[in-house]
């Protein structure tokens, strides 16, 4: 069986607002193997931003243990969280948080910026290729503001495979994107999956969630439902359902 | 190599800005060009009073009858008859750090020629008078030693005397003029000396010999002044101690008593004009640090701007990886490079505008590698002073918080 990419025991997070202790996520124990495709899905207040937060290296646990390919990131530092964020994960949000007024490939090449292992040159080939891979290998000098919104969450992709994580950790990537648009991305999402990528999806949206092969339920803190889908649809033809636009 | 990354973010961040990064910067512009024009026009004045008073002999010592008149409500040192021809001789005999020395005795009158008169002064020196006071004949000749001991009635003119007195350019030496009453023959003329700092005409003089002066015009025997040099430049404050403990044993003066007499060398008058100088300087040098500290204020009010503006840029390079050192220094580095950009385009512009004062408004100005080099040092520790609590307030942000700011 490959290996387990996110290991979580006994996870709890809590907040104190006052004198009132908020029980964000009350235990939670799930893990994630190598070339899965998450969907972690809840209501708003389910814990599921915190969840987030915890699997983005974002945030500590209060209590439990946490393990990302193998390091457990208990009683690590802010810089050593740092590190960890900048080698192992791939993050996309709602907004694309593109750099603005900055060209595609020079956002792209960020997260290397903070690695100093990477030469100038590995730099700029590894984003040429991160962006070939979502296809704007025709973009690369374009910035956010000539770009769409599916153009640009693109790069916001693009950004977040350049350092090669071991996991994509996604928070409703689709959120700001029309239906067609968030097939595409979705689309994409699966094509990467296929080459064998980990993506971790945090959304709302139950239709997401049938693209992928898990989908977790979270409810006030707990887990509800973790189960297998059956029945993945293929973004991509969905995609062909939709009627035609004319441009 | 992550220093040199940190370099392309913060000089990137300062490109994408450009219109605020100048606004920012000029502050620091304005404050360093100042301060660099104004301590410019402070040592000029300084080195212009100092080649003045070289120019009138450096290594002069002047010894005036008279308590040192500095002081208020004291009477003229011209009216003190403490200083005697005895006395010249006795310093002229026992110093050992003076090279040459003359008496003086001076007065006003009317030089006249024919139809043409002038208000002058007459000093009557001894030969010496011209090595003391560094000055040269254009024409002519000095009087002798001979002369002197024979009270000869012979005048030596400064150039403005000879304008004044032969307008139509004819050569004075060898014709007879009057001073008062009483005939001279001219023998030489003196060079051009022009004005000196204090808006004095140096060639507005008219030389004779002491003798003369004493006996046939002034009718005294005693010296207005005593004027001597030291052999060198460094000796001239032991000559001072020297010539005033020779008086003081002349004059038989007990130590209770104050000298009679004053004695300066040309390095006290030096120094007491350079020091007003520096007060200005110093006031001036003051003044425009104080635009320098608000330049610095200006900084660390856009960069405190500035990373509130971009929280959520912040928390996405944190999300990425940056860590929190990555980011003061992200933010550190750009108020540098804004403060050493002002502080480079602010010795250019200084010293554009010192060009300008020298070439316009003919001040004296001398620019100083010290001046130049002081104030694009206190704008390099203004960025970092200024820049450092905003770029340590990026650094400390959540990366939660930063992301989710809108």
């Amino acid at each position: 069986m490959s290996k387990e990419i996110i290991k979580i025991e006994d996870l709890k997070r809590e907040f104190t607002m006052g004198t009132e202790t908020v029980h964000a996520l009350r235990g939670i124990s799930f893990s994630i193997k190598e070339g899965e495709f998450v969907t972690i899905m809840g209501s708003s207040g389910s814990g599921k931003s915190t969840m987030l937060n915890i699997l983005g290296c974002l945030d500590q646990p209060t209590s439990g243990t946490y393990e990302i390919d193998g390091v457990s990131m208990k009683d690590l530092s802010r810089n050593e969280l740092a590190t960890i964020r900048n080698e192992k994960i791939g993050f996309i949000f709602q907004s694309y948080n593109l750099l603005a007024r900055t060209s595609a490939i020079e956002n792209v090449e960020l997260p290397l910026l903070y690695n100093s292992k990477v030469s100038t040159e590995e730099r700029r080939e590894r984003a040429i290729k991160a962006l070939e891979m979502v296809g704007l290998g025709d973009r690369l000098h374009h910035t956010p503001s000539q770009l769409s919104g599916g153009q640009q969450q693109r790069v916001a992709i693009a950004r977040s495979l350049v350092n090669n994580p071991v996991m994509i950790l996604a928070d409703e990537a689709t959120g700001n994107l029309d239906t067609r648009t968030s097939y595409e991305i979705m689309s994409l999402f699966q094509e990467l999956n296929k080459q064998g990528i980990t993506i971790t999806f945090v959304t709302h949206e139950p239709d997401i969630a049938t693209f992928s092969n898990r989908t977790i339920v979270l409810k006030d803190g707990n887990i509800i439902q973790d189960y297998k889908n059956e029945n993945i649809q293929s973004a991509a033809e969905e995609l062909a359902k939709l009627p035609k636009q004319d441009d | 190599m992550r220093l040199l990354n940190l370099f392309k973010i913060a000089f990137k961040a300062i490109i994408l800005n450009k219109t605020r990064t100048l606004l920012t910067m000029l502050g620091i512009i304005i404050g360093v060009a100042s301060v660099i024009a104004m301590l410019a026009i402070g040592e000029g004045s300084k080195e212009s009073i100092r080649s003045t008073i070289s120019s009138m002999g450096s290594n002069m010592i002047t010894i005036r009858p008279g308590a040192d008149d500095r002081g208020p409500a004291r009477g003229s040192g011209g009216d003190v008859q403490t200083l005697t021809l005895a006395n010249y001789e006795t310093i002229k005999n026992q110093s050992t750090l003076l090279s040459y020395i003359t008496p003086i005795v001076n007065g006003g009158g009317q030089v006249i020629n024919g139809a043409n008169n002038w208000p002058s002064t007459i000093y009557g020196v001894n030969p010496e008078y011209l090595e003391i006071k560094v000055v040269g004949l254009q024409s002519g000749s000095m009087f002798t030693d001979a002369e002197v001991k024979s009270a000869s009635k012979v005048v030596v003119l400064g150039q403005t005397v000879v304008e004044n007195v032969f307008p139509d350019g004819q050569d004075p030496v060898g014709q007879m003029i009057r001073f008062d009453n009483i005939p001279f023959k001219v023998i030489g003329v003196l060079e051009e000396k022009g004005e000196n700092t204090f808006g004095q005409d140096q060639d507005d003089v008219v030389i004779a010999p002491y003798t003369t002066v004493q006996k046939r015009i002034l009718a005294i025997d005693y010296l207005n002044q005593i004027m001597a040099s030291a052999i060198s430049e460094d000796d001239a404050a032991d000559a001072v101690i020297e010539v005033t403990d020779i008086l003081r044993a002349e004059h038989k003066l007990m130590d209770t008593e104050d000298d009679d007499f004053t004695v300066r060398s040309m390095e006290e008058l030096i120094s007491t004009f350079s020091s007003t100088s520096d007060m200005l300087t110093i006031l001036l040098v003051a003044v425009s640090s104080i635009s320098l500290l608000i330049g610095g204020i200006g900084i660390m009010n856009i960069m405190y701007v500035s990373v509130k503006e971009r929280t959520k840029e912040i928390g996405l390079r944190m999300a990425v990886g940056g860590k929190g050192s990555d980011i003061l220094m992200q933010f550190l580095i750009e108020a540098i490079l804004i403060s050493i950009t002002g502080g480079l385009l602010g010795v250019f512009i200084g010293l554009s505008a010192t060009v300008f004062i020298e070439k316009f408004l003919h001040w004296p100005t001398s620019v100083t590698l010290y001046s130049i080099l002081i104030s694009f040092a206190v704008c390099a520790v203004t960025g970092i002073f200024f820049g450092w609590y905003p770029a340590r307030k990026a650094s400390s942000l959540d990366p939660i918080t930063a992301l989710r700011y809108e």
